[in-house]
């Protein structure tokens, strides 16, 4: 039979949907009391990333910049210098893009704590448009020496991960979405940075997801496992430092590899399997993703339709997967 | 249909037409930025319906003046004003915000509907007006280039460098336009990060500036229009005191209708006070 081992801390059904930038907000407001030398920054866009929460409860420690986002960076720099623990925020594509190389030269060169927390990344974001959906910050950040690269699946584990940033010393870039995600994980789920949870163990095909793609993953293995086709879902949640083990077991296991982001195939968490099963385990695989495109205006969770991001279109992926590697055992490859 | 003037009843009624398709086409997308559209009305009525050298039968006319709006979330006043000047049907208003419409969330840049450049990252316009109006010059041309920021957007680094090159390249053929209705995304700007004194910068940095007490005012946005094309020798800045939120009472001045959309009853309302039957 083709069943697949369910984790025993996913949900058995999704009955919440939930903000994480919410989730974000009020575990900085949590955090605020624990850590007195926690300082939040954010450039004119405080009630969109819910800093403004943080804001309420600490003003003293709370510092809107205004339309600064280089400006920010930098003086957060300058806070994680002195030894405060920095935290800033706007949208992912003016944090990462706008900020790039204040990040790079002040933050990530000379390793400082500062804790870049975007939201809105993706085409989630929605009617905004193209202009605001970031499509490339994991690969900005991904390439930078020393950084590293968080992107959250639910409520869960937005909440684990920034619990856990707060003590983990170094420049590290979480990336949060705009629109309510579904709740996937049950409280008992425990985050680590470097470690990709396998979701769901199965032996014909390795998924490998994150962000809101979690989700569509589980949904997606769940269809294959109606047809007989047994998938893992690996939920790749620390894009860098990546989890090689994981991801070249489950490579070795399948044979198979599926990821998916709601990000461009190119340089984001397609691009980092890629690399590592290059060097490590040659298999052969599908992206799912922006395919090197810019985004449009429209409802955020309608436009992963629209740019076929949905649990069918990784299903479609895996047809087509498994069939080109039936097709190169018949010829004897 | 299109015909340029300075009757001020004019205009005024262009206007009055420009905040209700704006608004409308806001409601139908049930998103977008509300305040800082309707502060810019004025401004960008006297630009495309008296000051411009344009056509919008010939949205690509080599000749034709350029405008870029800077603060690129403003779009919905820009469209609004683009359709009532002739350049798409004004039903395209409806298509706002939608997937695959060119009328998209940001402006992005389209030619054939009178987009010049694509905008919605705030402190890219004036170094992309600076470049048409350096090209401009080079090649001889008496183009002319306008450029409509935020107030908000003098908060970026990236504005104060175009600032400093339009003043030291003498760029005579520009003329910005500050839409200065003191609120930002996170409040009234004097309460988050203040920019005051804004015109003795400006002119610190080399230009000329000219301040208006009422941006919503027609003979003065055509006379400050005027003495920047007569001006020589240095780039033109008009600081224009405007309202966010201008022309509906429940929006003016309120920090939270910037990224917001009006709701039925908001709608109603607004109509109601612009003298239009929902
Ligand atoms: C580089 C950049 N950072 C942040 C934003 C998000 N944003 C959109 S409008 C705005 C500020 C609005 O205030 P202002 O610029 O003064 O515009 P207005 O009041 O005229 O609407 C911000 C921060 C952006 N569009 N671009």
């Amino acid at each position: 039979m083709s069943r697949s081992k369910v984790s025993d801390f996913v949900l058995d059904e999704v009955t919440e949907h939930v903000y994480i930038r919410e989730v974000y907000g009020k575990t900085l407001v949590e955090l605020g009391s624990k850590y007195p030398d926690l300082v939040v920054l954010d450039a004119d866009l405080t009630v969109s990333t819910k800093t403004n929460l943080f804001g309420k409860e600490f003003p003293h420690r709370f510092f809107s910049m205004g339309v600064s986002e280089q400006d920010m960076m930098a003086t957060a720099a300058g806070f994680a210098l002195y030894g405060k623990i920095p935290f800033a925020s706007t949208f992912a594509v003016f944090a990462t893009g706008r900020a790039w190389e204040h990040i790079r030269q002040s933050i990530a060169f000379p390793k400082l704590n500062v804790k870049i927390v975007s939201t809105h990344a993706g085409v989630t974001v929605g009617e905004d448009g193209a202009t605001h959906q970031a499509l490339e910050d994991i690969a900005l950040m991904r390439v930078l020496p020393n950084m590293t690269v968080i992107v959250p699946a639910d409520s869960v584990e937005t909440e684990k991960v920034i619990k856990t940033i707060i003590e983990h010393k170094g420049p590290t870039y979480v990336r949060l979405a705009r629109p309510k995600f579904p709740t996937i994980f049950k409280k008992s789920y425990g985050f680590e940075v470097g470690k990709a949870p396998v979701l769901r163990e199965g032996k014909h095909v390795g998924i490998f997801a994150l962000g809101i793609m979690v989700y569509e993953s589980l949904q997606a293995a769940k269809i294959l496992e109606k047809e007989g086709i047994s998938a893992s879902v690996v939920n790749v949640s620390t894009v860098k430092p990546i989890d090689v083990q994981t991801i070249v077991e489950i490579a070795r296991l399948t044979g198979a590899v599926v990821t998916a982001e709601d990000h461009s195939i190119i340089g984001g968490l397609g691009g980092a399997v890629a690399e590592v099963l290059g060097e490590y385990c040659p298999t052969p695989m599908k992206r799912i993703g922006m395919k090197d495109r810019f985004g449009t205006s429209g409802d955020g969770m309608k436009l992963l339709e629209y740019f076929g991001l949905k649990a069918k279109n990784i299903v479609q992926a895996v047809h087509e997967l498994l069939e080109f590697n039936s097709n190169r055992k018949s010829v004897g490859l | 249909m299109f015909e340029k003037t300075k009757e001020i009843s004019v205009l005024k009624e262009v206007a009055r037409n420009v905040r209700i398709d704006l608004l409308r086409a806001l409601h139908h997308a049930k998103s977008g930025h509300t305040g800082g559209s309707l502060s810019s009305v004025e401004i960008l009525v006297t630009l495309y319906f008296s000051e411009l050298r344009h056509d919008p039968t010939h949205p690509r006319w080599e000749d034709r003046d350029r405008f870029i709006l800077s603060k690129g979330h403003g779009v919905p006043a820009l469209y609004s004003v683009l359709a009532n000047a002739g350049y798409f049907p004004r039903e395209d208003l409806m298509t706002l915000r939608k997937p695959g419409s060119r009328l998209q969330g940001h402006p992005e840049y389209d030619l054939d509907i009178g987009i010049e450049a694509t905008t919605g990252s705030l402190g890219h316009g004036l170094s992309a007006s600076n470049g048409i109006a350096l090209a401009a010059k080079m090649d001889g041309k008496n183009i002319r280039v306008y450029a409509l920021l935020s107030d908000g957007e003098l908060q970026e680094g990236a504005t104060w460098e175009a600032i400093t090159t339009s003043a030291y390249r003498k760029l005579d053929n520009l003329c910005a336009i500050v839409d200065r209705n003191r609120f930002q995304n996170d409040g009234a700007m004097d309460k988050i990060k203040d920019i005051e004194p804004v015109a003795d910068k400006w002119l610190a940095f080399g230009w000329e500036v000219e301040v208006l007490p009422d941006g919503h005012d027609f003979s003065s946005l055509l006379g400050a229009f005027d003495r920047a094309r007569r001006t020589k020798g240095k780039p033109f800045v008009i600081i224009a005191n405007t309202i966010k939120g201008k022309g509906v009472s429940i929006f003016e001045n309120q920090g939270k209708y910037h990224g917001v959309a009006p709701t039925d009853d908001e709608l109603e309302i607004a109509l109601n006070e612009l003298g239009e039957a929902a």
